[in-house]
């Protein structure tokens, strides 16, 4: 990186300490702390979105959809996360793949199952075994961020399940003494107003999303924590230029502040939206605010 | 939208050409000297020179991918990577799930371990720490001592060091350099003799990349050059 790093092992102190934070190996770390931001910036509202659709189905009115919905929420809230992620991704990269095969290559003969082995024929592999590198990471990534939206979607329907059950009858009555037609009611009455009872529970689900990240490594992404394990391992100097005892420990321990400081954050946040969410509610929160209003 | 519409259409494009197949290498990066990630964390090692010979002699374009040492074989049966070649010694009960070609190195012993000053340790009674799926955790599994199993090679050596384990049994060519550079730990004398040596693993289904990888060692083994990498990276004995 710095041109005063090409003879590591003649430097000391703050230099060395330079160079050593800058080796490309470093760089895929930081890199990784992006990775890990992003999956949770997309996978936060899509897991969202999921859990609305699937509290919506839960309480429809229409029986299939509703059972539709709550089968979603029963099932996936009780499979082990752990389990759920090394099953259910080779599930579905072996299902796209499949779907893919019966379309690309219809004409193809022999079983797609050999004994332990799963293939297809090279036009449906996905992505396609000419595909560089940064396409499978992207295919992975997304893999990733569908598996977290569909367990995090289903903990989140059932938060904002409960939630819609929360708000006080009496404001769907009026909203129906107004002349507002069930739809009507249920996105201008019920919706806005139910936020403020899914709060402490989509707030719970977001520190579990947090420290959940660390999962990615099953699915094959390089995550903060294994490059923590990785460069804070001993090395010997046969192998590196900058050999060192076993540091990860600090390793760790850089990963616990940043952590620690993220969910502080978020709880900073949580914070102020409550307030927000809490004005002219019939809650005690609100009323807290009414009082302190006038 | 319109990058988008881009994307599509130079995917599209790319898929027209294809079948210039690459041929995904699959690997550890966790265990020198066969594999490891290098300062600037790219994958280097033996087998990475080996690899990449192999490949240039099979006349094969290859892609190296890391991957937990743990889901190492299933990832490779459902197709995300072509190859192991990951140090992985060849056994019977690994050839049971998947094939090998044949060995690129020498059955190497492995060596225990232990905490400077412990030579006298008798290793039929000790606890012994081992990497999981190994052939050293099987060995000492079978040899009856107390085992404890850790998921990547780091950890083990830790084991010995926190006491946790009286000694660790893993390849002697890994062991080696760090037993040199570490002057609180020590080789025991003892060797255990475990293992056909070292291949590459690949798809049972996959018996033509299977031949052409074999003969790319063969030739290699042939005029010697495998001999040169062997010692340059001191993996045990040549050929």
């Amino acid at each position: 990186m710095f041109s005063y790093c090409t003879d590591p092992a003649a430097l000391s102190g703050l230099t060395w300490l330079s160079c050593y934070l800058t080796t490309g190996k470093h760089m895929a770390l930081y890199w990784s702390f992006g990775t890990v931001l992003t999956l949770l910036a997309i996978t936060a509202p899509t897991a969202l979105a999921l859990g609305f659709a699937g509290a919506s189905a839960a309480r429809s009115r229409i029986r299939p959809l509703s059972w539709l919905g709550k089968f979603y929420i029963a099932i996936v809230r009780g499979v082990p996360d752990i389990a759920f992620f090394l099953f259910f991704v080779i599930a579905l990269d072996q299902g796209i793949e499949y779907l893919r095969h019966k379309v690309k290559c219809p004409d193809w003969s022999e079983p797609i199952r050999q004994g332990n082995d799963f293939v297809v024929c090279s036009a449906a592999k996905m992505p396609l075994s000419t595909a560089s590198q940064w396409q499978h990471d992207v295919y992975g990534f997304a893999l990733a961020v569908v598996t977290f939206a569909i367990v995090f979607g289903a903990f989140a329907a059932n938060v904002l399940f409960g939630a819609m059950r929360a708000v006080p009858h009496a404001q769907i009555e009026t909203a129906e003494a107004y002349g507002m037609s069930p739809r009507q009611a249920y996105w201008r009455v019920l919706v806005p107003q139910m936020w403020i009872y899914a709060l402490p529970g989509l707030g719970n689900l977001w520190m579990v999303l947090i420290k959940a990240t660390p999962l990615l490594f099953l699915l094959g992404i390089s995550d903060i924590v294994y490059w923590a394990r990785e460069l804070g391992g001993a090395k010997t100097a046969r192998f590196t230029d900058y050999p060192h005892p076993d540091w990860r420990m600090w390793y760790f321990l850089a990963l616990l502040v940043f952590y620690l400081g993220f969910t502080k954050l978020s709880e900073m946040v949580l914070e102020r939206l409550t307030r927000r969410l809490s004005h002219g509610q019939a809650t005690a929160g609100g009323e807290a605010l009414r009082k302190a209003a006038t | 939208m319109k990058n988008l519409i881009l994307t599509t259409a130079a995917l599209a494009l790319t898929a027209g050409f294809a079948m210039a197949d690459t041929v995904r290498l699959g690997t550890e990066g966790a265990y020198p000297p066969f594999n490891f990630l290098n300062d600037a964390g790219e994958i280097d090692g033996f087998e990475r020179e080996l690899g990449d010979e192999l490949c240039a002699r099979a006349e094969l374009t290859c892609e190296w991918v890391t991957n937990d040492w743990d889901s190492i074989i299933p990832n490779l049966v459902s197709g995300n990577y072509d190859v192991i070649i990951a140090g992985m010694s060849i056994t019977p009960e690994r050839d049971e799930v998947i094939d090998f070609t044949q060995n690129y190195t020498q059955p190497d012993p492995s060596a225990y371990m232990v905490l400077t000053g412990n030579e006298g340790l008798d290793v039929t009674g000790a606890v012994i720490a081992a990497q999981t799926n190994t052939i050293q955790a099987g060995f000492v599994a079978e040899m009856g001592a107390p085992l404890v199993e850790f998921a990547t090679p780091d950890e083990t050596i830790s084991a010995v060091r926190t006491g946790e384990a009286d000694a660790v049994l893993a390849d002697k060519s890994y062991l080696a350099p760090i037993a040199e550079e570490n002057a609180d730990l020590t080789l025991l004398e003892r060797d255990e003799l475990i293992g056909g040596g070292v291949g590459m693993g690949l798809r049972e289904s996959d018996g033509e990349l299977r031949e052409k990888f074999d003969a790319a060692i063969q030739s290699m083994k042939d005029d010697g050059s495998l001999n040169t990498l062997i010692e340059k990276w001191e993996v045990g004995e040549t050929f």
